[in-house]
């Protein structure tokens, strides 16, 4: 039997563009702030895709996922409470569920649509939010920071890209009252685009500056992640005393977390980052 | 009864570009092909329809279809006799209200912190200027609106008196009684004019302060483009019910442009259709985002963003709730501070800051989304940059002693003098003080002492003076006797 030739596209930059082969549509739906798609793709599993541009699909999303969590947790393997911005697909959760001494883990997500359609689609990757330990709450990230002070040991921004409802989580006020609601020990850690296509490197250049602004400590480290432009993918490490790459190996392996992508090795490797990337963050 | 679902301007241009005309008429860019690196910034469709007067699309100057269309809707939707299509901003509507009513050697009426715009109609038409003093909230550092007792003053001593021109509300959103003060100057049989240049909402907006056609005036100019949604530098001129409307039209035309905009006509045709069709939700919805940052920034501390329980009754009668006014002072930042500071740090432009506020416009065009970040923007401000507050500097009003017209000062011969040495000289030219936004001298005005103090003053309390031609208010330019 054939199959219909159905495939999605997003252009990556302006003469790139990305086709993923589609076996079917699931669920098409518009909230209040974007619009909603998950498809059964033919080779990654499912994939959620907001306003066009494809958030995760069940093939890679761990690399993504892991490298949030598994990083700051390796640094200061005694954090108790994390803020989590963004996220409604479960998967920095479910990652975060998986570490017994975190005691409490407030979701910060805008869209209750992306929390609700997850659980219904992708089960497997939002069992965190059934987890006793953890908070959803569906409000505006950059609203819902500004009511702490020295709150929470992590930060995660786990945000969609600077336009659309994720644009206020790239800003200078958004960046200082995350640095307000971090205690002593506080890192932040946030999802920090490309550094290879021209439409993305701006904003690589802009977010670090805005965090130097607040933060001691600003690194970047990087993941490949085969369904996001160029598959290069960076995120920021920023905190107000841990180095991102002093690892607490032993005590980070005594979690016995069992990953797909990271490991201790990679974590310092992470932080090494080409040339052309570097000349970014200058 | 007129079906306000029409928008005959912004049709007819709309059935222009389809039909794919041929031009060897003005303007010369031929829809953008003479200047193609303008329309891959404006947009190829926008270049395409800035086109000039042609019989489908009727003639500003002397309209009879689609524009004629244009003015009798929008007369409609204002509750006005007629509306004016205006292309050269609300300062050309100001200014022909005041011509439309004042010869050479008239008088006119107006509270002090009137817009410059309709000083110059004074200058151009030789009208003479009776200066009432708007209060001032000296807590807040702001100037207010009239009182009726200021108002029966200067009518008890200027019965001769043509025209009186109100300012409601003023920038920071202060009302008037502007139904008793319509109502006693046309007692007096005294033309009644409004600047309603901030105040288009009032027009289509559920509990707002009345708008200047509802309170019975002449004639009122409202910039559509600042609340209302058309492109900047579209405004209405609006008349009431007794306004000679051809003579009117006689004066807009000695100084409008015979060429006017259909971009900015279009602009002001659908902006009317939306608010006649939707201005309720639309403006519910912007009182309800300005209500919430409103409360948001109140909780911060440290600003106070004010509203309704600022009014007294009189100056202050009324307060227009989609302003959200912010003072500064309690957390030891001046507003222009305050003002830079969002700029060049958090990309937030915000419309004006003076000594001791902030003024944001809010929109239906905003989202929650934006309203966060303007909050957000705030604390972080405050945490970062917060002091011990400040007190505002102690204003007293100053009244003008007039001994020339604004004509006759404009085209005297001048000199320049230093500030100091300039007492008992005659102005000509402005000197303006924000705050509190009024003029400390006009052209054809003595200059005394306690003017000269006060510049000083004002200086060296940081308060932004402009005007003269020498920026940093050394000199002034003075009539040579």
């Amino acid at each position: 039997m054939s199959m219909t030739d159905l495939w999605f596209h997003e252009d990556h930059s302006e003469g790139v563009r990305f086709q993923i082969k589609i076996d079917k549509h699931l669920c098409s739906l518009h909230s209040e702030f974007q619009r909603l798609d998950i498809f059964e793709t033919v080779e990654l599993g499912k994939m959620l895709v907001l306003d066009g541009i494809l958030m995760i699909t069940e093939k890679d999303e761990f690399v993504y996922h892991e490298m949030m969590v598994h990083v700051p947790m390796a640094v200061n393997p005694d954090i108790k409470s994390v803020l989590v911005i963004g996220a409604g697909d479960g998967g920095t959760v479910k990652r975060l569920t998986e570490y017994k001494g975190i005691e409490k883990i407030v979701v910060a997500e805008i869209d209750k649509l992306v929390v609700d359609k997850c659980k219904q689609f992708f089960p497997d990757l939002t069992v965190g939010f059934d987890d006793k330990r953890v908070k959803l709450v569906y409000e505006d990230g950059l609203k819902y920071v500004r009511n702490f002070e020295g709150a929470f040991d992590l930060i995660i921004v786990d945000s969609t890209d600077p336009f659309g409802p994720g644009e206020g989580l790239f800003t200078r006020e958004f960046y200082g009252n995350c640095h307000k609601a971090l205690g002593v020990n506080g890192i932040l850690v946030n999802q920090h685009e490309s550094p290879f296509y021209d439409s993305y490197k701006d904003t690589v250049t802009k977010t670090h500056e805005k965090l130097k602004a607040f933060f001691p400590i600003c690194q970047v480290y990087q993941a490949h992640i085969p369904t996001y432009p160029s598959g290069h993918w960076l995120f920021g490490f920023s905190s107000k005393k841990y180095d991102g790459t002093d690892i607490k190996k032993e005590k980070w392996e005594e979690n016995k977390i069992a990953c797909q992508y990271y490991n201790t090795d990679l974590h310092k490797g992470a932080f090494a980052l080409p040339n052309y990337t570097k000349e970014l963050l200058r | 009864m007129q079906d306000q679902r029409k928008a005959p301007v912004f049709e007819a241009l709309k059935k222009h570009k389809s039909d794919r005309y041929v031009h060897f008429d003005v303007p010369s860019h031929k829809g953008g092909r003479g200047n193609p690196e303008l329309a891959a910034l404006l947009g190829w469709d926008c270049m395409r329809v800035d086109v000039n007067s042609m019989k489908p699309l009727d003639n500003l100057c002397h309209p009879t279809s689609v524009i004629r269309e244009a003015e009798i809707l929008a007369a409609e939707a204002f509750g006005a006799k007629n509306a004016f299509l205006m292309v050269g901003g609300t300062t050309s509507a100001v200014q022909a209200m005041i011509m439309s009513v004042c010869k050479h050697g008239d008088k006119i009426i107006l509270p002090r912190n009137v817009h410059r715009s309709a000083i110059n109609a004074l200058v151009i038409c030789g009208a003479l200027p009776v200066y009432i003093n708007p209060g001032i909230n000296k807590k807040l550092g702001i100037s207010l609106g009239m009182t009726y007792e200021a108002l029966e003053e200067a009518i008890r001593r200027n019965p001769d008196a043509k025209a009186v021109l109100f300012n409601n509300p003023t920038y920071y959103g202060v009302c008037s009684d502007l139904k008793r003060l319509v109502a006693l100057a046309r007692e007096h049989g005294m033309k009644t004019l409004v600047d309603e240049a901030h105040g288009t909402h009032f027009y289509f907006g559920d509990n707002l302060p009345v708008s200047a056609m509802a309170a019975g005036a002449d004639l009122s100019s409202v910039s559509m483009h600042k609340t209302g949604g058309s492109l900047t530098q579209s405004s209405f001129l609006l008349c009431g019910e007794e306004a000679d409307v051809n003579y009117i039209r006689q004066i807009i035309n000695l100084t409008q442009t015979t060429s006017g905009s259909y971009l900015l006509m279009s602009s002001l045709d659908v902006a009317r259709r939306n608010l006649a069709l939707n201005g309720k939700s639309v403006f519910a919805k912007t009182l309800e985002l300005t209500e919430y940052a409103r409360a948001e920034i109140n909780k911060i501390g440290g600003y106070y963003a004010y509203a309704s329980e600022i009014c007294d009754g009189g100056a202050a009668y009324a307060f227009d709730r989609t302003k959200l006014s912010i003072h500064t002072r309690e957390m030891g930042l001046a507003g222009i501070e305050v003002y830079d500071i969002l700029r060049d740090d958090y990309s937030i432009q915000i419309e004006f800051g003076d000594l001791g506020n902030i003024l944001a416009i809010i929109s239906s065009g905003d989202r929650m989304l934006e309203i966060e970040r303007l909050v957000a923007a705030l604390g972080e401000i405050k945490r970062l940059y917060g002091k011990s507050p400040v007190g505002m500097m102690e204003q007293e009003y100053l009244a003008p002693d007039p001994v020339m017209s604004p004509q006759a000062s404009f085209y005297s011969d001048k000199k320049t003098l230093p500030v100091k040495e300039s007492e008992g000289e005659v102005s000509a030219e402005f000197v303006m003080c924000y705050p509190p936004g009024i003029p400390v001298l006009a052209p054809g005005e003595r200059i005394t002492k306690d003017i000269i103090e006060y510049i000083e003053y004002a200086k060296e309390k940081g308060c932004l003076v402009t005007g003269p031609h020498d920026m940093e208010i050394n000199n002034i330019k003075v009539v040579k006797k």
